[in-house]
């Protein structure tokens, strides 16, 4: 297999703020292979949009701080000790990112053209022309119609989608190795999100870019992750394959999380399973496991020791004790992890 | 099972707003739809198509532009003085954003207590504080919960007041309007079982507005979906998941992605091209022509008659005719 794009490893990012230190991030390790679509999960709070935008190195210093831990992009840099001119060369070049809120994100003062050629610009030293016709080449790639007259339209002459379609044209302006799409169509409705997702997909395929999706809605991962990792608290507590996670997954909080959303095909009439309490304060994060005082079948090791990391296949491991070979065995709940295909 | 009464009928609900230069935005145009005693009716649609508002005009935030809303056997709109105070009572509303919908300067005991005030119940310090407890007790927090501000809880904690004060007075009928829709995925599914239970408990109707046809789908009896201010489709959960008739529906249900990856991958699914139109200027005939993938002539010509196809089964679509 060829070098992963990239490789974080033990990241910790805190932000001071007058009230103490915020731990969003505590040692967050992963890899993303080239051409992988990696799923990061998780509900608010739970370090996922911070982790993306340490990536990026968009999150403001101060507060935040890059505590400790490394991120390798392309087996050459290591972005958290790049210089700020060099990760914008790195940002505008190499990697792109999709925001959630397309009403919010794109400058409400510059025509469509003008934004998207910015970067092109910027980044390629096109000529005006030049970035005129990548911009015009990028609309059509994301399913726009009448490219040529959207160019002189600002953003609020466009729908919701449409601003959507016009963020992934900017991201992908510089052919990018690596995006990073937080929540990019939460904020959508139904139907424009089948859209969105589609063309995500298919520009993965076409261009072959690496995509790391963030994302709360499990049903937006099956559709188009390979990879899923569960945060908590700061914290990857799973990761594996969409396969491991959906159909074994083995900690109790992604049973939790698989189980809290009702299904279409599913015909219970049975309560949802919910998860009782709230995620810990990051002021002061618990001792042991950050979601032993939620956990149902949490032990007393689990309040004294953050678990390791278990692994249950190359490809999948999970931090809770329950997996230690001594744990007692513990069976997940019978609705997790089934096939309904049979 | 026994037919039930109509606690709610909604006929012909229309809610135009006047704008600027003339214009009419149709926010409702002409809903007819019945809620039975006891039971959840869902509402749902995509941004726009009008579901907040139609719960709105029912509950006389908004005055209706036309059309009658029957509640417990009267016309809402002709009550008189006492007979609003009654109504006021009996049907309340929960509201999307916990943030917003909650006085910041008001202690929870202070706003839940509000509704008691307003219609006498419960007088006395000691009378209130007891009524004031039980309810919170009801919806899973404490006691001493009711000295504090709303800043201090969480947002699904936040939404557990919102419930409780709109169960104060003891309501038959209550409006939920996206509740939860602002909260996360773990705690949805704690405040959809708490609406259960309330409505196990006390015998509450439930018309409950959300855009999540899978939540929808989960907690109502009946749903009925809505597209550019008209009801397109109703039907019983079952049914409407099980065989939708209205294209909008079907391609509604299919752009849900399931959370199960083979079946989310096997599955064909419809995407519709294209947004919804602008609600100042719909399409001529029906709504949905513009995006539907089995457009006819005729859709273009007359908006299609919505009547019962199945019993029970009501949709509006020339395809039925």
């Amino acid at each position: 297999m060829s070098k992963p794009i990239l490789e974080v490893d033990n990241l910790q990012v805190s932000f001071k703020m007058s009230a103490g230190e915020v731990q969003a991030v505590r040692g967050v390790s992963f890899t993303l292979n080239k051409g992988e679509v990696l799923a990061i999960v998780g509900e608010s709070g739970c370090g996922k949009s911070v982790t993306a935008q340490t990536i990026m190195r968009l999150v403001p210093t101060p507060p935040s701080y890059i505590k400790n831990g490394s991120v390798m992009f392309d087996g050459k840099h290591d972005i958290t000790k790049l210089s700020e001119s060099d990760m914008e060369k790195l940002r505008g070049q190499e990697m792109g990112m999709i925001f959630q809120d397309p009403m919010t994100s794109l400058n409400p003062t510059m025509t469509i053209g003008e934004q998207i050629m910015e970067g092109v610009r910027k980044h390629q030293g096109s000529s005006k022309e030049k970035a005129r016709e990548r911009a015009i080449e990028l609309l059509n790639l994301v399913g726009m119609s009448n490219p040529v007259e959207r160019l002189s339209q600002y953003p609020h002459e466009l729908s919701g989608g449409m601003r959507q379609r016009v963020m992934i044209a900017i991201s992908l302006a510089c052919n990018p190795k690596l995006l990073i799409a937080d929540e990019p169509t939460t904020a959508l409705d139904v139907t424009i999100q089948a859209q969105i997702m589609d063309l995500l997909k298919d520009i993965q395929e076409k261009t072959g870019t690496s995509i790391i999706l963030i994302t709360h809605d499990l049903g937006v991962v099956a559709e188009m992750a390979q990879r899923v990792i569960v945060m908590y608290a700061g914290k990857v507590i799973e990761q594996g394959t969409l396969n491991e996670i959906f159909y074994d997954p083995r900690h109790p909080y992604t049973w939790g999380l698989l189980r809290s959303v009702p299904r279409l095909d599913s015909d219970s009439n049975s309560d949802l399973a919910s998860i009782p309490g709230t995620p810990p304060d990051l002021f002061a994060p618990p001792k042991g496991c950050a979601f032993a005082a939620r956990c149902p079948y949490a032990m007393k090791v689990c309040l004294e020791k953050d678990p390791e990391h278990f692994t249950a296949s190359d490809t999948h491991s999970a931090a809770c004790w329950l997996q230690h070979p001594d744990a007692p065995k513990v069976e997940r709940p019978i609705e997790v992890g089934v096939r309904s295909n049979g | 099972m026994a037919e039930q009464e109509n606690i709610l009928e909604v006929r012909n609900l229309k809610k135009h707003f006047n704008l600027s230069g003339g214009r009419v935005l149709k926010a409702v145009d002409g809903l007819n739809f019945a809620v039975k005693r006891g039971e959840t009716f869902g509402l749902v649609g995509e941004s726009g198509c009008g579901k907040s508002t139609a719960g709105r005009t029912i509950i006389r935030l908004y005055e209706a532009t036309g059309g009658e809303i029957i509640f417990n056997g009267k016309n809402v709109q002709k009550l008189t003085g006492k007979e609003q105070s009654k109504f006021n009572r009996e049907m309340q509303m929960v509201f999307q954003d916990p943030y917003a919908s909650l006085n910041p300067r008001m202690t929870v005991g202070k706003i839940i207590g509000e509704g008691l005030d307003i219609h006498g119940l419960h007088t006395g310090t000691k009378r209130r504080k007891a009524r004031v407890a039980e309810l919170l007790d009801a919806v899973g927090l404490n006691e001493e919960h009711a000295n504090r501000f709303p800043h201090e809880f969480s947002g699904g904690q936040r939404q557990r007041i919102g419930i409780a004060r709109a169960l104060a007075i003891e309501p038959q009928f209550i409006i939920a309007d996206e509740p939860i829709s602002a909260l996360d995925v773990s705690v949805q599914a704690q405040v959809v079982n708490l609406f259960k239970k309330l409505q196990k408990e006390h015998g509450l109707t439930y018309l409950f507005i959300a855009h999540d046809l899978a939540m929808v789908k989960h907690i109502s009896d009946r749903i009925g979906v809505m597209y550019l201010g008209k009801l397109v489709e109703v039907a019983t959960s079952e049914k409407l998941n099980a065989k939708p008739l209205h294209p909008y529906t079907q391609s509604l249900l299919s752009a849900i992605p399931i959370p199960d990856p083979e079946l989310q991958k096997s599955r064909e699914r419809i995407i519709v091209q294209g947004e919804i139109p602008s609600p100042l200027n719909p399409p001529s005939g029906c709504p949905f022509r513009t995006r539907c993938p089995a457009a006819m002539p005729q859709c273009a010509e007359a908006m299609p008659e919505f009547k019962e196809v199945e019993p029970g089964h009501f949709t509006a679509c020339h395809l039925y005719n």
